[in-house]
């Protein structure tokens, strides 16, 4: 069988490592040499817990799926992912960080707005939004800052149409969750920022209540909060992970894969020229594996004891699971480090597996999925402005991508 | 090939529907729905697929 791996204590690799800055797409040299090694391991965290490291495929599937691993703040063992994580995680709790069947009770109370046949009646409303912001960066100066001008204004728009939030508010909401999903935000800044965003869902749902409209804020107020089902701070709570989850992730994929492409101009092309949703749909599950942007590791703690590949995680011991390794295993994706939108990359765990796979996922898809077929062909000489070595690359935030992407055409 | 459906485990991923329309549909809420239990041949691979990627394992197969 395989042999556990029994560092010293005070020789513990820090997680999460460092990329390395020539390749930012590549995940850290040393969580890649973890993979090689024939079992789990451990990493040292910055409290100095030392939870097992997972970064096989097939060890993250069967990990995030196992009943006995809590997703569950709460609980002692857990390996928050920062010190503003572990202050906040009490007044941020929602059912992200919960475990069946209050997790489920919750989730359900939302995913009927995400249904395959919801997201294809708001494509055309995305397609539009998407039109329009190229419009007006096509009418504007340039070089311009592509984060801002479009990729944080997309999924912006669409999260804040499909919960009723007045986008009027983006500078609000996007202030405060640059803080939430920075690592390094001091634990008074993140419980501060989950305040006043909880704060203004609270007033956001109230006004709901009162005169309820057709999206997803008043369908809580109304069900869920006026039949006592949920607290309006729980409420609260879970239209924050909504706004912060619809907006940040999908920003970030648009502005990294975007980079990403222009270093791949080959593969660019096959955006360019597809006509097809089919290779559009699998370029996306491509970009979605290769770019992996969830970087610090999905986060758990054993409920009890669980022997896997020959090694024995204890009850309360934390895990974490490296997705972006998983998503270059070779023994599911041959010739990994290669971003090739034509290879079939569904099994990635960029959105998670188990029961809490991301909720957002079809929204994501489609999003993504009209972005990518239409900002390279309407914007065909698309080039970046700077150096990709002057780029600042988000290596402290819960999710990767670049703080900035000036671009020209 | 049979195909049974645990709606209490699906947690509304969705993939089924995007993977095997005329095998998989979703309910209002996005819970799974079988719309056929024994899918002809071609639809076989689809169907596997949809089975491997469902990250709740609400999808069960056997064979037929």
């Amino acid at each position: 069988m395989t042999e556990t791996v029994s560092h010293a204590p005070d020789d513990l690799t820090e997680f999460p490592m460092p990329r390395a800055a020539r390749c930012p797409f590549d995940p850290p040299e040393a969580l890649r040499a973890r993979q090689t090694e024939a079992t789990l391991s451990r990493v040292r965290i910055w409290d100095g817990s030392t939870p097992w490291l997972v970064t096989r495929h097939d060890q993250v599937r069967a990990l995030l799926a196992d009943p006995r691993v809590s997703s569950d703040v709460t609980r002692s063992g857990f390996p928050h992912i920062s010190p503003g994580s572990k202050a906040g995680s009490e007044v941020r709790r929602s059912f992200i960080n919960m475990d069946d069947p209050e997790h489920s009770r919750m989730r359900r109370m939302v995913t009927a707005p995400f249904a395959i046949r919801k997201m294809q009646a708001l494509r055309p409303e995305v397609q539009r939004i998407a039109d329009d912001l190229i419009d007006d960066l096509l009418a504007g100066p340039k070089p311009v800052d592509l984060v801002q001008a479009f990729a944080l204004p997309v999924p912006s728009l669409v999260i804040c149409a499909l919960l009723g939030v007045p986008y009027a508010d983006h500078g609000l909401f996007q202030r405060h969750t640059k803080v939430l999903v920075r690592r390094s935000s001091a634990p008074e800044d993140v419980s501060a920022a989950s305040a006043a965003l909880t704060d203004y869902l609270d007033a956001l749902l109230a006004e709901k209540q009162a005169h309820p409209e057709e999206d997803l804020l008043s369908d809580i107020a109304t069900r869920q909060v006026a039949t006592g089902q949920l607290t309006r701070q729980q409420a609260a709570r879970m239209g924050v992970l909504l706004l912060a989850a619809g907006h940040e992730t999908t920003a970030n994929m648009i502005a990294l894969g975007t980079l990403a492409l222009l270093r791949n101009p080959d593969q660019l092309d096959v955006l360019r020229a597809a006509d097809d949703p089919k290779t559009v749909a699998a370029a996306v599950e491509e970009l979605l594996r290769y770019l992996s942007i969830v970087h610090s590791g999905r986060r758990r703690v054993a409920l009890e004891d669980i022997t896997y590949a020959g090694v024995t995680i204890k009850a309360g011991d934390g895990i974490v699971l490296a997705g972006e390794t998983a998503n270059r295993d070779p023994e599911v994706f041959p010739d990994p480090d290669r971003l090739d939108l034509g290879r079939d990359a569904r099994r990635h765990v960029a959105f998670g597996f188990g029961v809490h796979q991301c909720l957002g996922q079809p929204l994501a898809r489609m999003e993504l999925q009209v972005v990518y077929s239409t900002l390279y062909r309407r914007v065909p000489t698309l080039a970046l402005a700077t150096d990709i070595e002057r780029l600042e690359f988000k290596h402290d935030g819960a999710i990767f991508g670049v703080y900035e992407l000036p671009v020209t055409w | 090939m049979h195909v049974e459906v645990d709606q209490p485990k699906c947690v509304a991923s969705g993939q089924c529907v995007l993977l095997a329309p005329d095998v998989f549909d979703q309910d209002d809420d996005g819970i799974v729905e079988l719309l056929d239990a024994d899918p002809s041949p071609e639809h076989h691979d689809d169907v596997r697929e949809s089975a491997a990627v469902c990250p709740a394992a609400a999808i069960r197969l056997a064979p037929r």
